[in-house]
């Protein structure tokens, strides 16, 4: 009995330790950015929030030249959310109609077509990035929400998901749809649609995230800074503090890290479950 | 396939064609793009350029910075791979074991998976900062000469640190649901069948857990790879000289700053052929695994 | 109410499999008829033809003299009851019995109304509001019979729609479709691999095999006529025991075993003797002796079982003999019966073209 409750308390203490090195450095984040520059400067990294909160995300929020030259903020924030909302659901409607396609129809394109779709798995933005830039520039798509979301969504993760999903739908649903005189679209609409209902929340979710989290392609396709996402005012924040200023305004750094941290953090923990089953389903 | 499909003649093309359209555009014409510029030297004004064979690979992938590069690329994706994993192995068979507390444990162990790669960077990079990095004191203070920005195997060790952080909660969801994937009738006869947890772990439970972690592999070096850029661009940014450029920085470096679009091209082209080794190896693998 | 032709009709896949080789039948007015046979053998290809699910390769399907091979499902008047009942699992039971008719654009009222005298006459009118995961199998069967009665179909199909029941339910549906059946008087086909769900429910039974119908007729004489081996064995339970024999010009031999009471049997190829269970009796110099083996008592009657004196392939899988005696009767283990049969009544068959002799 004794042995058995050493393996627990190490089992916990194990747990209990990843649980801070996971943890530790954002609430570190948190804390610190709740200070004013000149404590952070004198005694490091804080472990407890300070005084600075409000006057720290006002002016990193709300005012201008707060934490860029000129963008705010919410401004990022709005920018986040829209990379973050419109690929998610462009992501779900190209595949759910693509894979629709792919598997209830009999084509003759239907397998030359798949692995047209496959090929963007063999693709990823990092190998074709200059040439992706220019077709952007070259369409006038530089600093549009078109072009940042678009060229995004075309990839094969989420065709290939609804596709496994269609896939395991039985059958004799079809057949008896057909039976009961749905057409193709009214299959897609009345039976298929509304039974993915689970399945289309975990990708949203999943999807916003990963929207959200985009870097190297906001990267170069956005010039302007009112384009920015919160995720590219990283990027421009380190440029700020590599570049040095009088007093680095560390502290807005760390409440940038956390307002780009924070969103797509929530929507995971609320929607725990989902985004579970949507991530290893998605993998499969 | 489906056993009764619909037959319809312009209705599929349409449903595809957003998808197929953007892929075009979007994925195939550029990746063409960087195949042809691959060929091609210009010169130093963009006023002309001439076809050159395959001078632009030999002149890159011959050249100390991308060997440089290439080298540092395989020892940060092992490194990263393994250690992440290893760490959320061992996470998730513990979480796993608990009764009491387990959600909580699950819940802040996963979290961090929502965090961006570049915004994991930039903390990192803060708290490892000369003048506030209570982490770059902690290392100089217990006696280790800590300088990422001058010393190459330092520089290398803040990387691999942020990049493993940020990876475990992916690797500790998958092992998790692959651990909870095991029948319990299986733990239980195992249970019966041999008395050590440890021996029960290595016999049982991880070959039983093979096929997610191949997958896991596959997972982690695809994101040592191309993921980690957001991270090396907001730490190091393959500072000192090149000591922590990957392969992906690499490209962007020069064809970005650099402005060398032949070579920049034929780095990517080469970045192509791996990628496609790697989705072999994956495909390979899944079609043994229908066969289990 | 309609009956339904098949002349020649064929089907092979694309891979070139052949599924169904040449059918040739009419199903009366208001005929229920059941397919029955091994799985495999074709009979829910043929059922999805005519449901217009599996393209018909060659020959025609006709209901009221209407050629439907190329009228598209819904058209074609006809509703089916899947196997795994097939139930919208994200509508309600009113909502799954009505997108049929929804979909022919009929009336909401008018709806309404159907769906909820179907619903009366299976007894879910209480359910009608919850969703199909929210049902007991047997409730959700109901419920797969309501979406094709509201139809007002021309044809019922069924699907081995039993097979995902257990037992106990399943007597219990098989009971409610014969008389649901009986009741509406719709021209019904009826899909299963199970010989006592097809004897128990057919007016006329086809017994499938291997894409052709073997034989089609009144359960019961295809219990007492089986025209091949075939059928002799698919149909009645327990199985019928067959007997590996030669014909010597007046006996049927098997090692030290010679039987009389035969003749006209031809003597070059090997036969096989066929005989029912029930058709064997106790006899004090019966033709058989057997060696007990195993005693089943079911109840009403006792199956006994054991391998037979004398022949040369006792010790093979399957040769064992069935004896159906009454309760009484309950012999020890290891101990030898006599038992004697009705030559009239046995059947035998060519062993290599399966064809019944006599």
């Amino acid at each position: 009995m004794k042995d058995w409750n050493w393996r627990l308390i190490s089992t916990h203490a194990i747990l209990i330790v990843g649980v801070l090195f996971m943890s530790l450095p954002v609430w570190v984040a948190f804390a610190t950015s709740t200070h004013a520059p000149e404590t952070i400067l004198r005694e490091g990294l804080q472990l407890w929030p300070g005084s600075h909160f409000l006057e720290t995300y006002r002016e990193v929020l709300f005012v201008e030249g707060g934490v860029m030259k000129s963008v705010l903020g919410t401004t990022m924030l709005k920018n986040s959310l829209i990379l973050g909302i419109g690929f998610a659901i462009g992501k779900v409607v190209i595949s759910m109609l693509a894979a629709y396609a792919i598997v209830y129809f009999r084509f003759r394109l239907a397998v030359p077509l798949f692995w047209v779709i496959f090929m963007t798995l063999l693709l990823p933005l990092e190998v074709r990035i200059i040439p992706s830039y220019e077709v952007v520039a070259g369409l006038g798509l530089l600093d549009t929400h078109f072009g940042l979301i678009v060229p995004l969504i075309a990839s094969a993760t989420g065709t290939f998901f609804f596709r496994q999903f269609f896939r395991s739908v039985p059958d004799e649903l079809l057949e008896a749809a057909r039976l009961d005189g749905a057409t193709a679209w009214g299959f897609f609409i009345d039976i298929l649609v509304p039974l993915s209902k689970t399945m289309i929340a975990a990708i949203l979710i999943i999807m916003f995230v990963v929207g959200w989290n985009q870097y190297l392609w906001p990267l170069i396709m956005t010039t302007k800074e009112e384009n920015y996402t919160l995720v590219i005012g990283i990027k421009q924040i380190y440029q700020i503090l590599a570049e040095g200023g009088e007093l680095p305004q560390y502290q807005k750094a760390f409440a940038l890290t956390i307002l780009a941290t924070l969103p797509p953090v929530l929507v995971v923990l609320v929607f725990q479950n989902w985004f579970v089953k949507g991530l290893v389903e998605s993998e499969k | 396939m489906k056993r009764v499909q619909f037959e319809h003649s312009s209705l599929p093309y349409l449903f595809v064609a957003p998808q197929i359209i953007i892929i075009a555009i979007f994925f195939l014409w550029p990746a063409m793009q960087a195949i042809y510029q691959s060929f091609l030297l210009e010169d130093a004004f963009g006023l002309s350029t001439q076809f050159v064979w395959f001078r632009n690979y030999s002149d890159t992938i011959l050249s100390p910075s991308w060997l440089q590069a290439a080298g540092f690329t395989a020892i940060f994706a092992t490194l990263v791979t393994f250690i992440s994993m290893g760490l959320a192995l061992l996470l998730a068979v513990k979480a796993n074991e608990v009764l009491r507390g387990a959600s909580t444990y699950k819940t802040t162990l996963m979290w961090a998976y929502a965090i961006a790669p570049p915004v994991a960077g930039l903390m990192g990079n803060l708290m490892f900062n000369p003048l506030i990095g209570d982490l770059y004191k902690f290392f100089n203070a217990i006696g280790w000469d800590f300088n990422h920005k001058l010393d190459a195997f330092d520089a290398g060790f803040v990387v691999v640190l942020i990049s493993v952080w940020k990876q475990v909660s992916v690797n500790f969801i998958f092992f998790l649901s692959g651990l909870q994937g095991i029948p319990k009738s299986v733990n239980e006869a195992s249970m019966m069948d041999c008395n050590s947890p440890t021996r029960r772990f290595w016999t049982i439970t991880f070959p039983l857990l093979a096929p997610t972690t191949f997958f896991l592999m596959v997972i982690n070096i695809t994101y040592a790879f191309f993921e980690t850029f957001g991270i090396i661009d907001t730490t190091t940014r393959g500072a000192p000289g090149g000591a922590t450029n990957t392969l992906v920085f690499k490209v962007f470096q020069d064809g970005f700053r650099g402005a060398d679009l032949g070579g920049s091209s034929a780095q990517s082209v080469v970045l192509m052929v791996l990628v496609l080794a790697l989705t072999v190896v994956q495909f390979r693998f899944i079609e043994r695994k229908v066969h289990y | 109410m309609a009956n339904v032709q098949l002349r020649g009709v064929r089907k092979t896949y694309p891979n070139g499999a052949v599924a169904v080789r040449g059918v040739d039948m009419v199903v009366e007015d208001g005929e229920f008829i059941v397919f029955v046979g091994p799985s495999g053998c074709g009979k829910s290809t043929l059922l999805r033809m005519i449901a217009g699910l599996e393209k018909i390769t060659e020959g025609d399907i006709s209901i009221e003299d209407r050629r439907i091979n190329d009228v598209s499902p819904a058209d074609r008047d006809v509703a089916m009851v899947f196997q795994n009942y097939a139930l919208y699992p994200h509508m309600t039971v009113r909502g799954n019995m009505s997108y049929g008719l929804k979909n022919r654009g009929m009336p909401k009222d008018e709806i309404n109304r159907k769906v909820e005298e179907a619903a009366e006459l299976l007894r879910i009118s209480d359910f009608l509001d919850r969703q199909p995961n929210q049902l007991s199998g047997g409730q959700r069967q109901r419920v797969a019979m309501g979406r094709a009665i509201v139809r007002e179909p021309k044809v019922f199909l069924f699907d081995e729609p039993l097979s995902n029941l257990d037992a106990k339910l399943r007597v219990q549906m098989r009971i409610e479709i014969k008389r649901l059946q009986r009741r509406l008087n719709v021209t019904s086909i009826y899909v299963t691999h199970d010989q006592t769900e097809a004897m128990t429910l057919a007016d006329r039974l086809a017994v499938i095999n291997d894409g052709k119908i073997e034989q089609i007729g009144a359960p019961i004489d295809l219990y007492n006529n089986p025209a091949s081996l075939f059928v002799a064995s698919f149909i009645g339970s327990p199985q019928v025991n067959l007997l590996p024999v030669t014909f010597d010009g007046s006996r049927l031999i098997n090692g030290e075993l010679a039987i009389d009471g035969f003749s006209d049997l031809p003597q070059s190829t090997p036969l096989v003797l066929g005989i029912r269970p029930d058709d064997l009796s106790q006899a004090s110099h019966g033709q058989f002796t057997m060696r007990v083996d195993i005693v089943e008592q079911h109840g009403a009657d006792n199956l006994i079982y054991g391998a037979l004196h004398g022949i040369t392939n006792a010790e093979e899988d399957g040769a064992e003999f069935c004896f159906k005696a009454s309760h009484d009767l309950l012999p020890p283990l290891e101990s030898s019966l006599s038992l004697g049969f009705d030559a009239s009544k046995a059947m035998v068959f060519d062993q290599q073209s399966g064809q019944r002799l006599i």
